[in-house]
Parts: structure tokens; C-alpha cells; sequence
């Protein structure tokens, strides 16, 4: 066994890379429609569980109204759409700008709150912007209904119509976002905020600009989520209000954690174990949320640090002990 | 005047749900700096486990009445009470040491269990608790206002409750154990404090008076369903860290805060902005008073 893992751990990263990648290609092709809607499905979850990862992964602050920006970037591009006729596909800009402009305006008065009351707040926000979506705020958004009769998505003349166009789709822009991901995380600005979430005294003793490194954690994770909402909108022609429940934020902040707070492979067990899984035990109906709860706290206290958590904080939790 | 004094009194009302259930996170809090929620869908099983006995006892005596409402209170409270120790028993012990997310998780996925548990067991239709438990009359009050037996009711046990709960926590020696395990826990083991009863004390405590809250909770609406325990829970959480989140005064004072703005949200600008309106309140509160109502402002770490 440790011969075997010494041999695996010869082979070049790159090499891991590309054979993952090839795989994820190959993957949909022996599949049915079914099956290659749910690799669309976890794909989106996983680009949502990476843009939240850098906010409570690497900053470590409590995000528990991401499905805010998730509705918020299916909305701008689904109202864009609607009443401009802009293509679909030139909407994606600007749903990652408004998504990162809201996260910006509602993360800038409160980063100087600690925990919990942190957690509360974002909470707060995400249900206001639920209210707002299902009160037909400004008489556009089409109340609890939302919107429908979007046009399909048109990339450079090819109408996507099939599920595996839109996987297709989705997995080059999840190759996009880990390849920025990881960038981010070595890079100066995910040093600041990895010793933001250990230390904030210490990190702003040692000349980090702490509100900058929240803000910029806040600002880069929605915008990426507004993202996740304007590639629903691509394949799914209608938005609703419920893009932004309380649970969906719940699930995607579980996604995070269960694999490993601040962990990119941790993201991808997490989607695996919230969302790929319980899609395919749907025959459990109604009894398949209460096996996803007794998953959830025997897996935690089997692993509390995540199923494949990042090295920093399996040593910090197994530290402790 | 006559009709802000009417919205006061409905706000107060529902304020004291809030505050009852308030008064669980709070403490749970208090002692594990954990967000226990589960709390909300204990205070759901309050509501379900009451309309059982309710309905077993009013076709049992085949008759209604105030009286009948206490033994199954009584129930509702016990049971409530040891599925919260046995939570904290299985879900939160083991993870007293695993950092802040992992207990979190935890928390969620037992309410996952106990929401999923009371969809299968009782269906997702709304259910009707049994009429005729309390006298439909109403009292006129001064200048016109008039309150219903239901609210007096309500007014009376909620009240009540908090006055115990806050002499016990104040003037008992298992309530000053109780705030020293909150302050630290390795300080009040060498005090000598049973660190781990006082905990299952505190998950005693809390979900018994949750539980008692969603029986009078769904007594005073009448019906209710199974997503009761994440709308009462959410706000009820609101008003906790409103007040300053471990702060037991402040979480009925929360509750009530939120209760009455909920109401005068809803009767003077429009029902369907009210939560709109408690959540933005919220947002600016913590904006300017980041520790809450009367949460106290401790240093972090020197």
C-alpha cells in the first residue's frame, strides 16, 4: 500500500490533470439524457461550492446566503434577455458584474462583524432577496411564478440543446474556475486570506489589509455564483424565486464543509455526497432527506475535518485532540 | 391610537413565541458557541407531539377545555426535552473539540433527520389542532383594545416561563453554573462544575420550552405544517443574536422586538414587505451594535 502511494505520488500533477479532464470529457458519453443532466447539475453545484469555498474556505467567514447571488445572476441574465433580446451568452458578463456589485454593497458595511452574527446577517440578505424576487419587486421579476419564455443559449452559431452540450459547457467553465481557484490560493492574495481566517489580530499586526482580503473574498465569491446563475439560465429557460431558498445556500455551504472547508478536491466530495448521490437515491422519496441528515453528522463526527480536507486544517483539528 | 395599541398587543404576542424559542438557541449558545439547528424542527415536533395528545385526550373524554392542555404539555416537554439531550448527545459531544463548521454540519443534518422524520410520519398536509381547548371570548381592555382568551393566554405562560427561566439562571446554583460553563469551560471544570451535565442540563432546558412553545405556537394558529420549524426557527434565531446571542434577557427581548415590528410592518406599510422589513431592521441593528441589543462587547484575544 505505501509502495502503491509513493508510485501514484511520482506522477506528475500535470499528468493527473489531464487524465481527470479526459475522463470528465468521456464520462457523459455511455450515459442516458438523465444521468448527463445530473453531471450538469453537480458541475453547477461544484462551481458554486468553488466561488463559496474562497469565501468560507479561504477567509473563513460564515456565508450562509450564497443562493442569493446564485438567483441573482440567473435573474439579471433571464431579465436581460427577456426585455433587451440580449444573446444569452453576452448576459454572462454582466451577471457576474451584478452579482459581485451586490456581494460588494452588502459584505462592505458588515465585514467587521465576527461569526456568527456574520452568518446571521448574510442569512438575512438572502431571504430579503427572496422576498423581494417573490413580492414581484419592481413589478419585473414575475412574483412566486418568475420568469419563463427565455431564449436558448447560442454559442458562436451552435444552438445548445441537448444535456450534453450543456455539460460540455459547464465543465469548460469548471476547468476556467479551478484553473483560477488554484491560481488564487498561491498567490498573495490567498496567503492574506488563509491568515485572515486564522489570525485577523495577527494578519493585520503583520500589515494585511484585513477588510480588503474579506472584501475581495466577498466580491470574487458572489460574482463566481452569479456565474452558476447565468449557466442555469442557459439550460433551464425559467427562473424562480426558489433559486434562492435558505436550503439551497444551506446545501452549498454543506458542500464546502462536509469535503473540507478551504479544500478544491474537498469541493468536489462535497457535491459528490449533497448532490450527485441523493440525485441518484431518489427512490428513497421522502426518507432520502433524513438519510442525507444521518450522513451528514456521522460523517462528521467520523471526519470532522472534512472528507478530504486541505493539510493546514486536518493538522489544526487533529492538533487539538 | 386604538389600532397601534391592538398591533402592540398582537406584536407582543408573537413576540413571546419568538422569545420562547429565542430562549434555546440562546443558551445552547451560551454553553457551546454552536447554532443549534436543529432547535427549530424540536419546536415543530412540540407542535405535532401536542396535536397527538390533544386529539387522543378530546376524543378520549369526548369534550374540550382549558384543563386538557396541561398534561399534554407536560408530555410535549418531556419528550421535547430528551430528544434534545439525545441529540446533544449524539450529534454535538463527540465534536466539542472539531473547531466551529464540523458541529454546525451536524446541527443541520439532525435537522435534516427530525424534518424528514415528521414529513413521513405526519405528511406534508397542514394539520388542525382539535377547537374548543380555550374559550373564544374576547376581553375589552382600556380605550377600546380588546384581547383574546387565546392571547391572554399565551401572554400568561410566556411570561411566566421567562420569570422562571430568568430566577433560575440568576438565583440558582445550577443557573451561576451554568453562566460560568459559558464563560469557559476549562475554568469551570476546576471549579469543580460538572461541565457535561450542565450542557445536557442546557439541551434539557431549551428544547423542553421549545417544544412547549410549538404546541401553544400551533394552539394559537390553529394549523400548521411541517415547515413550521424553519420559519419560527429563523426568526426566533433573529431574534437571539438581535438581543446579543448567550444573552438571556436579550433574547426575549429580541423576540419581542421582532414581534412587534413584524406586526406594525404588516399593519401599517404592507403584510406581504413584513419580513422584508424585520430583516432589514435586523441588518441595521448589527451594523450599528455588532454584538447585538445587550450583548456584551468582550476583547477577542490580546
Amino acid at each position: 500500500m505505501e509502495n502503491l502511494r509513493a508510485r501514484l505520488q511520482k506522477i506528475p500533477p500535470l499528468w493527473w490533470q489531464a487524465g481527470l479532464l479526459v475522463l470528465a470529457v468521456l464520462l457523459p458519453l455511455p450515459l442516458n439524457d438523465y444521468y448527463r443532466a445530473v453531471l450538469w447539475r453537480t458541475g453547477i453545484y461544484a462551481i458554486l461550492g468553488l466561488s463559496l469555498n474562497i469565501i468560507v474556505g479561504y477567509a473563513g467567514l460564515f456565508q450562509l446566503g450564497h443562493a442569493a447571488f446564485y438567483a441573482l445572476g440567473a435573474y439579471t441574465s433571464a431579465l436581460l434577455n427577456l426585455h433587451f433580446h440580449i444573446p444569452l451568452v453576452l448576459t454572462w458578463p454582466i451577471s457576474i458584474l451584478v452579482a459581485a456589485f451586490f456581494g460588494y454593497l452588502i459584505s462592505r458595511p458588515i465585514l467587521h462583524l465576527r461569526g456568527d452574527y456574520l452568518c446571521i446577517v448574510t442569512i438575512a440578505f438572502g431571504e430579503v432577496v427572496r422576498l423581494a424576487l417573490v413580492n414581484n419587486i419592481f413589478g419585473i421579476t414575475g412574483g412566486a411564478n418568475g420568469l419563463s419564455g427565455i431564449d436558448q443559449t447560442v454559442l458562436f452559431g451552435l444552438t445548445l440543446r441537448t444535456p450534453l452540450h450543456h455539460y460540455y459547457l459547464v465543465l469548460f467553465f469548471l476547468v476556467l474556475t479551478l484553473f483560477a481557484v488554484r491560481r488564487l490560493e498561491n498567490s498573495r492574495l490567498g496567503r492574506a486570506w488563509m491568515y485572515v481566517r486564522e489570525d485577523e489580530t495577527a494578519a493585520e499586526a503583520m500589515g494585511v489589509d484585513t477588510t480588503w482580503a474579506k472584501l475581495l473574498a466577498f466580491v470574487l465569491g458572489s460574482g463566481w455564483a452569479g456565474l452558476a446563475g447565468a449557466l442555469y439560465v442557459a439550460r433551464i429557460p425559467v427562473v424562480s424565486p426558489d433559486l434562492a431558498r435558505f436550503i439551497e445556500s444551506v446545501v452549498m455551504f454543506c458542500i464546502v464543509v462536509l469535503g473540507g472547508t478551504g479544500s478544491i478536491p474537498g469541493v468536489f466530495v462535497g457535491t459528490l455526497g449533497m448532490i450527485t448521490l441523493p440525485e441518484i437515491f431518489r427512490f428513497l422519496k421522502t426518507w432520502r432527506d433524513a438519510w442525507m441528515g444521518v450522513a451528514m453528522v456521522a460523517m462528521m463526527i467520523a471526519r470532522p475535518e472534512g472528507l478530504w480536507p486541505s493539510r493546514r486544517i486536518r493538522m489544526e483539528i487533529r492538533e487539538k485532540e | 391610537m386604538q389600532q397601534l395599541l391592538q398591533q402592540l398587543i398582537n406584536g407582543i404576542t408573537i413576540g413571546s413565541f419568538y422569545a420562547l424559542v429565542a430562549l434555546g438557541y440562546t443558551m445552547v449558545y451560551g454553553v457551546l458557541k454552536l447554532i443549534n439547528f436543529a432547535h427549530g424542527d424540536l419546536f415543530m415536533w412540540g407542535a405535532y407531539i401536542g396535536l397527538t395528545g390533544l386529539s387522543a385526550l378530546v376524543a378520549l373524554m369526548s369534550r374540550g377545555g382549558p384543563i386538557l392542555i396541561l398534561p399534554v404539555s407536560i408530555i410535549v416537554i418531556v419528550t421535547i426535552a430528551l430528544v434534545g439531550v439525545l441529540i446533544e448527545r449524539v450529534a454535538y459531544r463527540p465534536l466539542r473539540s472539531a473547531g466551529r463548521l464540523a458541529p454546525v454540519i451536524s446541527a443541520l443534518g439532525a435537522a435534516f433527520i427530525l424534518e424528514s422524520l415528521a414529513r413521513n410520519i405526519y405528511g406534508a398536509s397542514w394539520k388542525t389542532y382539535p377547537t374548543g381547548l380555550v374559550p373564544a371570548g374576547r376581553v375589552a381592555l382600556v380605550g377600546g383594545v380588546r384581547i383574546s382568551m387565546m392571547q391572554v393566554l399565551v401572554l400568561v405562560v410566556s411570561f411566566l416561563l421567562m420569570a422562571l427561566l430568568y430566577l433560575f439562571v440568576y438565583r440558582t446554583r445550577i443557573g451561576t453554573a451554568m453562566r460560568a460553563v459559558s464563560l469557559d469551560h476549562e475554568v469551570s471544570r476546576l471549579m469543580g462544575i460538572d461541565v457535561d451535565g450542565i450542557i445536557a442540563t442546557v439541551f434539557l432546558i431549551g428544547p423542553g420550552l421549545g417544544g412547549l412553545a410549538g404546541m401553544i405556537v400551533a394552539l394559537y394558529y390553529g394549523s400548521f405544517d411541517f415547515t413550521l420549524g424553519w420559519i419560527f426557527g429563523l426568526k426566533a434565531f433573529i431574534s437571539a443574536i438581535l438581543g446579543g446571542i448567550g444573552n438571556i434577557p436579550g433574547a426575549m427581548l429580541g423576540g419581542m422586538i421582532l414581534g412587534i415590528i413584524e406586526t406594525l410592518g404588516a399593519g401599517y406599510v404592507s403584510p406581504q414587505w413584513k419580513d422584508v422589513i424585520a430583516y432589514a431592521i435586523l441588518i441595521l441593528i448589527l451594523i450599528f451594535r455588532p454584538t447585538g441589543l445587550l450583548g456584551e462587547r468582550v476583547a477577542e484575544k490580546l
